[in-house]
């Protein structure tokens, strides 16, 4: 599996999705920098990380999705490549119109740093399959606006067509319906606020998050 | 030609940062303050030849996230 890590100024988890990203598939993601405006030809992921791109300017998330790489991985998104959006990733999804809804600033105001509880809302997609469906696991967020919000209607959307993937197993943020992660109609690409990448392996407290990696390496095959 | 824009929550979208704001007025003392919204004000300086229409696009493409905000253009006259 080929894949590729868009790097933004002010990215911070590139390096940490990169590593996951090499021990599954064995291969190191190729670094495609922000200004870039194409992508290495053949890639079969692209990781959008977390971080706080461009400084949070404007909006979490706002400048980077305006960035010449986005307007790349928007048209390989609609050509059916994996996308999966953590963090900074997901906002800046959301403001590239390549996810619905909005990353409003958390409820209490505070940055939230710390394991949570999330349940596995949807096993049946491309970056869940590693998962039972309904499963408990608890995977870190870092952030301060991971607040979820959409209109009523979009929400019901969402959870009718199983795209809320990933839910928090308490309240965290603010996210309405406590969603933690969602896919977009096609499927094929994930926006979620906590980060799998720092649940890798033992030495980081627990491994719920590698079971992403390896699931979609099994969904898109080596 | 300066204009102003006015970026503001769209009604019924909560806001963390108003709430806050509000409580931090009613710590100080100020009664009677029935609700805070807190929003952004981006000055632009532009050429004369700039339409209403062009900074309204300016808006839905960056300014402004539509999904929760709306936006609202102020010309100042020339002094």
């Amino acid at each position: 599996m080929k894949t590729a890590v868009i790097v933004f100024p002010g990215s911070n988890c590139d390096r940490d999705l990169a590593v996951a990203l090499e021990q599954v598939t064995g291969r190191a993601p190729v670094m495609v920098w922000h200004r870039d405006s194409e992508l290495p030809d053949g890639v079969d992921f692209i990781g959008v990380p977390g971080g706080f791109s461009y400084g949070d300017y404007l909006r979490s998330g706002a400048m980077a999705a305006r960035s010449p790489v986005m307007q790349a991985v928007a048209e390989a998104a609609g050509k059916g490549v994996p996308v999966l959006g953590v963090c900074n990733g997901f906002q800046i999804l959301t403001e590239a119109g390549l996810l619905p809804g909005a990353l409003m600033r958390n409820a209490e105001l505070a940055y939230i740093c710390r394991p949570v509880p999330l349940i596995v809302e949807n096993s049946q997609t491309l970056f869940t399959n590693g998962y039972e469906q309904g499963e408990a696991i608890t995977i870190p967020i870092a952030h301060h606006d991971g607040n979820y919000q959409a209109d009523e209607a979009t929400l019901d959307r969402l959870e009718g067509e199983g795209r809320v993937v990933f839910r928090y197993g308490e309240k965290v943020n603010g996210s309405a319906r406590n969603i933690a992660g969602i896919l977009n109609e096609s499927g094929n690409v994930l926006g979620m606020m906590p980060h799998p990448e720092r649940a890798f392996e033992a030495a980081h407290g627990n491994s719920d998050g590698r079971r992403l990696f390896e699931g979609l390496l099994e969904a898109v095959g080596a | 030609m300066k204009a102003r824009v006015f970026v503001t929550l769209k009604p019924g979208v909560l806001d963390p940062q108003g709430k806050a704001i509000h409580h931090a007025l009613e710590g100080l003392g100020f009664s009677g303050v029935n609700d805070v919204r807190a929003g952004k004000l981006i000055e632009l300086d532009v050429a004369d030849s700039t339409s209403d229409d062009d900074i309204a696009e300016m808006c839905r493409k960056l300014l402004a996230n539509t999904v929760i905000e709306n936006f609202k253009i102020e010309r100042q006259a020339q002094a």
